[in-house]
């Protein structure tokens, strides 16, 4: 892996490349969320649609193979490329998934990380994790972390730190020879916590940084304190992925903070509840004619295609989107496959969905490239409030 | 007449057509799969054209309840709304109702039901579903008939037959589209041979484009059920074509395509996709099976989908029932099998193959030499050879009774 910031914006945003696997990939950029591997919906032979190479970053939680798969026998077939027969794509390991694979702070103890997953609550031991790892082999993965959510009690929270960054050390010492290793950052919403423990893992030798503990709880107005207060003491030449973060002002925040990937779960929840994305990404989608307006009192950056004002309409979700969704198909029409419960309805919102946001994140760092991050992000919060 | 049916190879009854209509050029024999409102389930149009299906089959009740057939005509027809650019089939809504709702009946009139919406009493007329058809705008539309169970004895398959022969001339008359639209006409009769000579000719006499044999695949024996197939395309004329409906088993078409049949629709391969089983030349594998989970072989070996050309069966394993992408994948799979099915016949019977092509079949599916007795009387009467594959013993009696609805049990390979 290889990492090397290009540009920077206002303080602490900045535009960069990684190398990963056979990839380059500008940052900020999105992972992808999947399940097992996989997107949600969309079949692995649809994604070559979306736009690359920034969608070909995956995050996969080693976690969800538990259900059905040993890793014996995903070591035997070849680690996850060959398992998903995806060789194009990267994928990015983090045993926490904001959907399915939420820690459970109360269950972790000094013997592993407690997670609850559709098949029941797991503790993870990192010597397992390991295991997982090196069976999985992904390009990058982070540590495993004890992650608490923001009301626990101050010595709970320290002790949250203590064990990361022991199962760092323990993480690095079994590490296998391939893929980056990000270490992982916790510290609950103690600036004091989160310090000392950017602090220590600053001394390890990891490729990146992994910002856990964060989306579970906290508000969105404690959080640039204490973003700032772990990437101060951070290098500012190895880049940190974030996990939780999901909404377009809370990705503005990390980016501000100096964030560079995101994993984000908008896009699941989004589709699942029949929304499309629909603002704007350049001149000719503003001057579209069938935009809502924002006086009519409906959200203006996304449409629920349930509704049944869009029954007969027959243009597609965003005119002038180059995805599959919108070269294809109609709101019409995914309106009827939402009222009758199709699959093929999620499969079309994700496309689109996914496409439109990393759309999102082209704009933002045209923008941090462009030197005007912070007015963009100004722009954005107020005009999508 | 909107279609035109030009027969390409012959080999005895079997026949390799092209079958041209409004949207697309098709060769038959072929599968056609059930996207029942308006999609397959998790399939995108791509995927169905890359896999190669040529004709897909709407449900018209279905699609006249949402999103009804008033808005598929005001959006341009249900072609235009799916996008969808080959071929579309819809039946007449008439099985749905019968088989799906309470109390519904059927009189002179047509098939009177409760509104699933808000429970009023309805009534689906010969004119009213040709109507919502034409509304549609399909292909192929399918007459309105009288169809009663196979399993039923008694006058009321009689009345069911001779009722069906009236409501094709009230759905000739109501048709406003014959140009571009073409009315097959539906054969009844249950599983009496008298009748359903008689429906064969009342339905031949009217001069349609093509000709559906119904009322089968719903619980017959296997028996009777090929014989029905064989009566009814010894009599239907040559060159139009033949419909099987509600035929989705690889077997029962491979037979009644050697009888001399050209169509095939059913939910098999989609629904059982979604209960974890993929389809496979030795009939089928239950993915869900515990043995799966360290299988790494793919489904099937000589399948060139895309399924199993990238996955194991420990991958699918570990997302079928759990995960929509099981679904998916496992739906491509079986699709994809019954479009290189459909494909082999074609071309096997235009290449003066096919006998070698069924007996490879059955030698996959029977290893053992046990092919069912129904099947070795179906292939005598089509005239194709099967004794290589036969077992010495081969009079295997046929000790289950197998309905075309339930799954084949078959050990996992």
């Amino acid at each position: 892996m290889k990492f090397v910031v290009k540009a920077w914006s206002n303080g602490g945003a900045r535009a960069g490349i990684l190398h990963l696997g056979t990839s380059t990939i500008d940052t900020p950029s999105l992972l992808l969320s999947t399940r097992k591997g996989l997107p949600h919906f969309i079949s692995p032979d649809l994604l070559s649609c979306l736009p690359a190479p920034e969608s070909r970053l995956l995050h996969v939680s080693p976690l969800h193979f538990l259900e059905g798969l040993s890793m014996k026998t995903i070591s035997k077939i070849g680690g996850l490329h060959q398992l998903l027969g995806l060789h194009d794509h990267c994928f990015v390991a983090v045993p926490r998934d904001s959907i399915q694979c939420l820690p459970e702070a109360n269950s972790t103890n000094k013997i592993g990380a407690s997670f609850e997953t559709p098949c029941g609550r797991l503790l993870i031991k990192a010597v397992e994790y390991m295991e997982m790892i090196s069976s999985t082999r992904p390009e990058l993965w982070a540590t495993l972390a004890d992650e608490v959510p923001a009301w626990v009690s101050d010595k709970r929270n320290k002790t949250s730190v203590d064990r990361t960054i022991k199962w760092l050390d323990e993480c690095i010492s079994i590490s296998p020879a391939s893929g980056a290793v990000f270490g992982a950052i916790v510290g609950g919403s103690s600036l004091e916590e989160r310090r000392r423990c950017a602090q220590e893992v600053a001394t390890r030798n990891v490729s990146g940084y992994w910002v856990g503990g964060l989306g579970l709880g906290e508000s969105m107005d404690e959080r640039p304190a204490l973003l700032n207060a772990v990437i101060e003491a951070l290098p500012e030449e190895k880049p940190r992925l974030i996990c939780g973060l999901g909404l377009p002002e809370e990705i503005l925040q990390g980016i501000a903070a100096g964030v560079d990937i995101f994993e984000s779960t908008y896009i699941y929840h989004l589709t699942l509840g029949g929304f499309a994305l629909t603002f704007p990404l350049d001149r000719t989608q503003i001057n579209a004619s069938n935009l809502v307006p924002s006086d009519v009192g409906s959200d203006p950056r996304k449409i629920n295609l349930r509704a049944s004002v869009f029954r007969k309409d027959t243009t597609p979700i965003v005119e002038g989107c180059m995805c599959y969704t919108c070269r294809n198909h109609t709101r019409a029409y995914i309106n009827h496959l939402l009222n009758v419960h199709e699959m093929l309805a999620q499969i079309l919102l994700e496309i689109h969905n996914t496409h439109h946001f990393l759309g999102f994140f082209r704009l933002i760092r045209d923008a941090i490239n462009a030197g005007r991050f912070e007015e963009f992000r100004r722009e954005f919060v107020q005009r999508w409030r | 007449m909107a279609l035109r049916f030009e027969i390409l190879g012959r080999f005895n009854r079997a026949r390799a057509a092209q079958l041209t209509l409004p949207h697309f050029v098709c060769q038959t024999p072929l599968f056609m799969p059930v996207g029942t409102q308006g999609t397959i389930k998790g399939l995108t149009a791509d995927q169905l054209e890359e896999i190669g299906c040529q004709i897909i089959l709407g449900n018209t009740y279905h699609l006249a309840l949402r999103p009804t057939s008033e808005l598929i005509d005001e959006l341009g027809g249900l072609h235009k709304f799916m996008n969808w650019p080959r071929a579309l089939l819809t039946d007449s809504g008439g099985f749905q109702m019968v088989s799906l709702l309470h109390l519904a009946d059927i009189t002179e009139k047509g098939v009177t039901f409760q509104s699933p919406v808000d429970g009023k009493p309805m009534l689906l007329t010969p004119e009213e579903s040709i109507q919502i058809q034409n509304k549609i705008g399909a292909d192929i539309i399918m007459a309105l008939d009288d169809v009663v169970k196979t399993t039923i004895t008694g006058p009321r398959i009689e009345e069911a037959m001779h009722r069906t022969l009236r409501w094709i001339d009230r759905c000739i008359a109501a048709h406003k589209r014959p140009h571009d639209q073409n009315l097959f006409g539906i054969v009844q009769g249950g599983l009496d041979p008298v009748l359903r000579d008689i429906c064969v000719r009342g339905l031949v006499d009217r001069n349609l484009p093509g000709y559906a044999i119904g009322g089968l695949a719903g619980g017959e024996d296997k028996d009777s059920f090929w014989r029905v197939v064989a009566q009814c395309t010894a009599t239907l004329p040559e060159d139009k074509p033949r419909y099987v409906m509600g035929v989705g088993y690889p077997l029962d078409i491979v037979v009644c395509s050697a009888l001399g049949a050209d169509m095939y629709d059913c939910v098999y391969p989609t629904r059982t996709a979604r209960f974890g089983t993929a389809i496979v030349p030795e009939g089928v594998l239950k993915l869900k099976h515990k043995a799966m989970a360290e299988d790494t072989r793919p489904i099937d070996p000589q399948c060139a989908c895309m399924v199993c050309k990238n996955y194991t069966r420990a991958y699918i394993h570990s997302l079928v029932t759990k995960d929509a992408m099981g679904s998916q994948l496992l739906s491509f799979h079986n699709l994809y099998y019954m479009m290189q099915l459909s494909r082999n016949l074609h071309s096997s019977i235009v290449q003066g193959k096919f006998p070698e092509f069924v007996c490879n079949f059955l030698q996959k599916m029977f290893p053992k030499g046990d092919i069912p007795e129904w099947v070795c009387n179906a292939m005598e009467v089509a005239e194709i050879d099967i004794s290589s594959c036969c077992a010495p013993f081969r009079y295997i009696q046929a000790t289950k009774v197998q309905s075309n609805l339930n799954e084949d049990e078959i050990q996992a390979v």
